[in-house]
């Protein structure tokens, strides 16, 4: 009697799991790690957390918000012990093609790939969650990097527009220098600003092709004399103490502020740099339409044109035990109408076409219109190679900038860092 | 008629069990791991497959920011012992005096610094020496109008010694502490005795009170040169040990290099570094200060 009882209680619960199987309703958990830790941002995660969960109430989204750098240090480790959260903040590049290369991502291609999801956005874009030809997430925000200035100061040295060439932006420089305003806010403690600088004056200098010959591998690589140069033109602009006091100890935020608050002229940044000067301003107000946006200038003889742009955005990847819910709901957080609310509410520059209808901000615009523009569109030199040659990169911008060491000596630097993470 | 090993050994696995159960699964068994980490090349994520032997070892040993963060802690190490220490023994001294009466308002207020969590004492320095609203700007428009104060934490030359300051502002209270207590261990006849013999204060302090507060000492030093060598939290939140990683020390390389840039193997290396000097200086240690207490 004992046998057949116990067998009966394992037919009861083989089927009750096979109905739950069966159950298309069968309530399933999606993880959901984002850094929306502002204000706007939270109730904007949370309004499509609560939109989707209505519409499928047997998903529960179980999200996490993180500050940006403690999410950073915390994913690092949930994926060394490789259990990943099923959709999560990425910014696409060398990091995500490290999880991919290592199995810690799903593979979505199919979900993407000649869908109306994947005809939602353009293919570049697409391209940043991407590797080796595979798709592992989906961008949200894709911009710029610009010029951030301050129009009353620039009016004040007789400048109506900003400078549209390398030698006219110096001359900028000095007269707001002269008129003792300081020229540019830098953020040099962070590194990643000031590499954003040197990057564009090699891009201004080389275009598309200097960076085609870095990627390959098997040139001059960083040591070429595009890159030299692009050091030597940055050393050149720091020679002129353009930079508020103390800046290779500054944060971002204290490059912001520098901005917000009327002390410094401009700021090369990308597109949350308005958000984050009203954030860090002392009367949360920030510049308003006093604040314009310009390309970076363009250089004399340089093969680089004044529409290739250096940028990069916000997305979300999918971890490798993802449910197809998790996807579903990616799907749902970048469709059009969610996009343009981000957009209407955080400044980020939408990804889904139709949905820059939420942009209000006519700097926002700006930038979308330089996106748009692009031709050569490189994603952040940091952000684009693995974390161990993307730091090294900023280590060498921060040396020049010091100058602890000469130009070339710093792209030996950075081409001695990819020679060792080949 | 039990004998007395069986009646020891529940008691034993009792009391020492936990301690030894968390030991071994928090320190024991990370650094053999991180001894295995260090013969490989690998990025932390899947498994290791790229065993390269000495190669991290070679690498780190021929790599300038590490020798620069290893000189860094040396210094660290000396200046915690020619300023620091000796700075927290003439405060002792004085507070440790019973007929001085302010003497508890002055022991926890120089303690109050190292009941400060690390970070939060790097951010309150961060502020102070803010260059463009710190309390060193505002000090000097008072006091030398027109003059700019140098950006301490912004200038290569500068960051170590500004982080020097805030370590000794921040562990002399401590050293102070246990100093106190090492004097307060000391009998009052003893120095009542000296003084009747008709010693004078330097005397009775030279040949009675540092002799008799010796032990004390040496475990202050061990403390202060171990703790140098692990120095880490304040100078990340200042600044994570750059510009140009003129304030780096072992620990924010091992951080940066290792953990930040995905490179685990390598700081594997950093890390069986760190622990090898520790522990030859744990050791060293040891053997002369139990050779002096044999004396």
């Amino acid at each position: 009697m004992k046998f057949s009882r116990s067998r009966f209680a394992l037919t009861a619960i083989l089927f009750t799991l096979a109905a739950a199987l069966a159950s298309a309703q069968s309530p399933v958990k999606v993880s959901f790690w984002n850094i929306g830790t502002a204000a706007t941002d939270k109730a904007y995660y949370q309004s499509v957390v609560d939109a989707y969960q209505k519409l499928h109430p047997n998903v529960t989204i179980e999200s996490t918000i993180l500050e940006n750098e403690a999410f950073k240090s915390k994913l690092t480790s949930v994926m060394q012990s490789g259990t990943p959260p099923d959709v999560f903040q990425s910014w696409g590049g060398g990091t995500l093609a490290e999880y991919a290369k290592a199995g810690l991502l799903k593979d979505i291609t199919k979900d993407v790939s000649g869908t109306a999801w994947g005809n939602s956005m353009a293919p570049g874009v697409w391209q940043v969650y991407q590797y080796q030809g595979k798709q592992y997430g989906a961008p949200f925000d894709m911009g710029a990097i610009t010029f951030w200035y301050n129009k009353d100061l620039l009016a004040k040295v007789g400048y109506k527009t900003f400078p549209s060439t390398w030698a006219d932006f110096l001359t900028l420089v000095k007269k707001l220098k002269a008129a003792g305003i300081t020229p540019i806010a830098l953020g040099g403690g962070d590194k990643w600003p000031a590499m954003h600088m040197w990057t564009y004056l090699a891009a201004r200098l080389g275009g598309k092709p200097a960076f085609d010959q870095l990627f390959s591998g098997s040139g001059a690589g960083f040591n070429d004399p595009v890159f030299v140069k692009a050091g030597q033109m940055l050393a050149d602009l720091a020679a002129l103490k353009p930079f508020q006091d103390g800046f290779l100890g500054a944060t971002f935020p204290d490059e912001a502020a520098l901005v917000g608050n009327g002390k410094a002229a401009m700021e090369l940044m990308g597109q949350w740099a308005p958000n984050v000067e009203k954030d860090s301003a002392a009367d949360k107000m920030g510049l308003g339409d006093k604040l314009g946006t310009a390309a970076f200038p363009s250089i004399a003889g340089g093969k680089g044109k004044l529409t290739d742009v250096i940028g990069g955005g916000n997305g979300m990847a999918v971890g490798k035990n993802a449910p197809p819910e998790a996807v579903d709901f990616l799907r749902f957080l970048t469709n059009k109408e969610n996009n343009a609310a981000y957009a209407s509410i955080a400044g980020i520059i939408p990804t889904v076409k139709g949905a820059e209808t939420g942009l209000k901000d006519p700097n926002s615009k700006m930038v979308k219109a330089v996106v748009d523009k692009a031709g050569f569109y490189q994603l952040y030199l940091d952000q684009f190679f693995p974390p161990a040659v993307g730091g090294a990169v900023n280590d060498a911008v921060q040396t020049i900038l010091a100058g602890t060491a000469t130009p070339a000596q710093a792209m030996a630097a950075m081409q001695s860092a990819y020679d060792m993470n080949k | 008629m039990r004998s007395p090993s069986t009646v020891r050994l529940p008691i034993l696995v009792l009391l020492l069990g936990p301690a030894l159960i968390l030991f071994t699964a928090f320190v024991v068994v990370p650094v053999f791991q991180a001894a295995v980490f260090s013969l490989y090349r690998w990025n932390g994520l899947g498994p290791m497959v790229d065993f390269k032997g000495w190669n991290n070892f070679v690498l780190l040993f021929n790599n300038p920011v590490f020798a620069k963060a290893l000189g860094n802690n040396l210094i660290v190490v000396v200046v915690s012992l020619i300023i620091e220490l000796p700075l927290a023994l003439v405060v002792s001294l004085v507070l440790a005096k019973s007929e001085f009466k302010l003497a508890v308002l002055f022991r926890t207020f120089f303690f109050l610094p190292y009941v400060l969590s690390e970070v939060i004492t790097g951010v309150l320095w961060q502020f102070i020496y803010h260059p463009q609203f710190g309390l060193v700007k505002a000090t000097y428009e008072a006091v030398l109008p027109g003059v700019q104060p140098p950006a301490l934490l912004g200038t290569p030359d500068t960051v170590l010694g500004a982080i020097l300051v805030v370590v000794i502002w921040k562990y002399f209270g401590f050293h102070m502490s246990i100093l106190i207590a090492g004097l307060q261990d000391i009998p009052a006849e003893v120095q009542e005795a000296a003084r009747i013999d008709g010693a004078s204060d330097g005397q009775t302090l030279r040949s009675i009170v540092l002799p008799l507060l010796k032990p004390t000492i040496l475990i202050s030093v061990f403390f202060s040169v171990v703790g140098s060598f692990q120095l880490f939290d304040v100078v990340w939140a200042m600044g994570k040990g750059d510009p140009v990683n003129a304030g780096e020390t072992m620990v924010t390389f091992l951080y940066k290099f290792g953990i930040q840039r995905l490179n685990i193997g390598f700081g594997g290396a950093v890390a069986v570094t760190i622990f090898a000097i520790c522990l030859v200086f744990s050791l060293v240690y040891s053997w002369y200060t139990a050779r002096e207490e044999r004396k």
